[in-house]
């Protein structure tokens, strides 16, 4: 019976249907259990939009070392990505483009905005190539101001990312 | 930069000292090889300044490939370091001057021949189907390939000769004006 | 170059290539590990690239015509951004123009810190460079050793200028601030020790038999073709080339110290990665002479009166940056801004040798070409 159900053409949608169940009936007693599990596995997508890339770099380097935080470093495939750190300056030639990255990324998103350059366009507010703020394209978590950041406040700004995930309803 | 300025008048007494100075206070080094680019296209090249390791020579834009090909052949300079363009909008031209180094001669290393040259600028711009053309330096000096490249879209000179006018640095929908041009302006300035 | 259908009606600019059933166009970037802000279209037949287009432009910021808004001083800030972690050098062909074109004199105490500020920033850079070198090619202990080691030196720039990759250190005249009391102590230690751990880097990166399979003959630039193509800095000085602008149009108190050019005649990716290092041991020894002849007391600062105007001059300048010759053409036309700006900056020049050499190359081989032609994409769009 279920094989006449189940066809090869509707496998997806039974498949989706079944996650959807799957989320509703363990919600409410893990979702804290589910949140938990995002909040210490954040894996950054390797995108460097401009100059904070250095000091994002050094997050990762020895004496930083963002990974005991759960946050692990960038990576290539974005698949398996679930945080975007916008490093800094945001130009209309790569804004389209880091639009189809988000866009590319399985649910549960987070954006953090790195830099004065993503929050507002910072030090090139007069530049004719530079976005004022990535607010437009993508919906931001969390914001780390500085002209770059130091990794020190990076590093804050996932935490405070991670206390927002643990008080988020798990979807 | 005082080539043809002349709406300044009192910038006008200088000027008419400063080539008198240049013949006698001009290093003999760099006068040697300026005097034989010079000598050999009398009219069209107009020597700006000669100073200590850098000399600047203005070209017609006519004769822009034979005095290159002739610094090319007859002096050390094998490369060039940088391609600027500079807008007048008041001289209705737009500069481009190449910055010419040497390689191969230790003699040569410390010096930057800046050879510059004028395209005539047009108010509202078509970028590579109006008047603003150059011959390109391609093959001459091989090495401003891209920099002719950031020129074109920046102020719009289209390089005659040039392989490959394609934008480099503006994104691909860019259709305002070149960004360099002075009646461009940034917001807010 | 590809072939272009000529169009009547699309602008040089967006024309539409022909396709050919053989070849494959793969995009490399904008986001992918291995190719940073940058784009590279590459045509591959089989696993051998036939066709390289570099796409840079990503993080163009119109450096330049800010510069055209701002004056003299208001310019130094952003004109660092392009390299944050060499920004004492980027800015350095900036500030020796403005120098030149107000007419000030630099104090000699000034000059050598400028000198010692500069090489460690060079120190940064690189080391930033080869960490990233490291993580390219898959040898994750070559990103941990640099990217902790460099701290030491940031460690130092943020006691002499209180940030910890954008200074705004130089000025017109001299330097911001003058170097805390114990400096010279500290920076004798910090660069001792860091001289033995780059020493270390050579046993177990560029000795490595597997970066040596991986580098060695890839990605060949002749001497001749290095001339040709104009590049500049480790690229010029990996296939044979002697030019460390330094050394042949020394800028500050370089006349003054010993400086050794580092010269490899290969031209391979693999002398292409080597020279960066051989430079950071230089500058350690650079750094060491200028602490030595260093004035122990003086101004460090010749004060500018408030908007400085140039004359109705122009002035290009060039300095020996991480990346090579960095240059800076200021057009002034007696305004308190500058004309127009132009910076002319290692990593534009050398991206030009960049489908040159990808060429006829494995795409598996990429990577170590792509990031041993020193190339900070940001710096090259400016």
């Amino acid at each position: 019976m279920l094989k006449e159900l189940v066809t090869p053409q509707n496998a997806n949608v039974f498949v989706g249907k079944l996650g959807d169940i799957l989320y509703k009936a363990v919600d409410q007693p893990l979702g804290m259990a589910i949140n938990w599990g995002r909040m210490w596995s954040l894996w950054p997508v390797h995108i460097e939009t401009a100059c904070c890339s250095v000091e994002f770099g050094a997050a990762s380097s020895p004496r930083y070392d963002v990974e005991r935080f759960g946050i692990i470093e960038a990576f290539g495939s974005l698949r398996q990505c679930d945080l975007v750190v916008v490093q800094g300056t945001i130009t209309r030639k790569m804004a389209p483009r880091l639009r189809l990255v988000y866009d590319q990324m399985p649910e549960p998103k987070y954006v953090i905005a790195m830099g004065a350059c993503a929050i507002t366009g910072g030090l090139y507010f007069d530049s004719y190539n530079v976005l004022p703020g990535i607010d437009g394209i993508l919906p931001v978590d969390v914001y780390v101001p500085g002209c770059p950041p130091r990794p020190e406040t990076l590093i804050q700004g996932c935490m405070l990312l991670q206390e927002k995930i643990k008080r988020m309803k798990a979807r | 930069m005082s080539t043809t300025e002349t709406k300044s008048p009192p910038k006008d007494p200088k000027k008419e000292t400063a080539p008198e100075k240049v013949e006698d206070t001009a290093p003999a080094f760099e006068k040697s090889y300026v005097d034989q680019i010079a000598n050999q296209f009398s009219d069209d090249v107009e020597v700006e300044y000669i100073k200590e390791n850098r000399t600047r020579l203005n070209v017609k834009k006519e004769k822009i490939i034979d005095v290159a090909k002739f610094i090319k052949d007859n002096t050390p300079f094998d490369h060039a370091e940088s391609v600027s363009g500079v807008d007048f909008p008041d001289e209705k031209e737009i500069g481009v001057t190449y910055h010419l180094g040497s390689y191969t001669d230790p003699a040569y290393s410390k010096q930057v021949l800046a050879l510059a040259t004028r395209a005539p600028r047009e108010e509202t711009p078509n970028p590579g189907n109006d008047s603003t053309k150059l011959p390109s330096l391609r093959d001459m000096f091989y090495s401003v390939e891209f920099h002719e490249r950031e020129v074109f879209e920046m102020l719009g000179v289209y390089f005659e000769g040039h392989p490959d006018n394609r934008r480099l640095l503006l994104p691909e929908d860019w259709a305002d004006l070149p960004p360099l041009r002075k009646d461009f302006k940034n917001k807010g300035r | 170059m590809a072939e272009v259908i000529p169009t009547k009606e699309m602008p040089p600019g967006l024309q539409v290539e022909n396709v050919d059933d053989r070849i494959m166009t793969l995009n490399v970037g904008p986001q992918h590990p291995g190719s940073g802000h940058m784009r590279i279209i590459v045509k591959i037949d089989g696993d051998y690239i036939v066709d390289a287009d570099p796409d840079p432009g990503y993080v163009h910021r119109g450096e330049e015509k800010m510069a055209e808004a701002r004056n003299y001083i208001t310019n130094i800030p952003h004109l660092e951004r392009p390299v944050i972690h060499d920004s004492c050098n980027i800015l350095y062909p900036y500030v020796l123009g403005v120098e030149d074109l107000v007419g000030i004199e630099v104090p000699e105490r000034a000059k050598y810190v400028r000198v010692i500020a500069a090489e460690l920033n060079r120190c940064i850079y690189i080391q930033y460079w080869l960490a990233i070198y490291g993580i390219f090619l898959g040898h994750s202990t070559m990103f941990m050793w640099p990217a902790g080691d460099r701290e030491l030196f940031i460690d130092l720039m943020e006691k002499i200028s209180g940030a910890r990759v954008t200074h705004a250190y130089f000025v017109p005249g001299g330097v911001r601030n003058d170097v805390p009391a114990n400096f010279e102590d500290v920076c004798l230690r910090q660069v001792n020790y860091f001289e033995k751990r780059i020493k270390e880097y050579g046993d177990i990166f560029y000795d490595n038999p597997i970066l040596k399979a991986r580098t060695e003959d890839t990605g060949v630039l002749s001497r001749e073709d290095a001339i040709r193509l104009g590049t500049t800095g480790s690229v010029l000085r990996a296939s044979g080339v002697d030019y460390d602008v330094r050394v042949k149009e020394p800028y500050d108190v370089y006349d003054e110290l010993d400086v050794h050019t580092n010269v490899l005649k290969a031209g391979d990716s693999y002398a292409r990665s080597k020279v960066p290092w051989l430079d950071m041991l230089e500058s350690c020894n650079i750094i060491r002479q200028a602490l030595e002849k260093m004035p122990k007391s003086g101004s460090i600062r010749t004060k500018l009166k408030p908007n400085p105007k140039g004359g109705l001059d122009e002035v290009y300048r060039r300095v020996e940056s991480g990346r090579g010759a960095a240059g800076c053409y200021i057009v002034s036309k007696e305004k308190p801004e500058p004309y127009r700006l132009k910076l002319s900056v290692g990593s534009f020049r050398n991206l030009i040798a960049l489908p040159y050499l990808l060429k006829g190359e494995k795409l598996g081989n990429m990577p170590a070409v792509y990031w041993s032609l020193n190339y900070w994409p940001v710096e090259a769009d400016r």
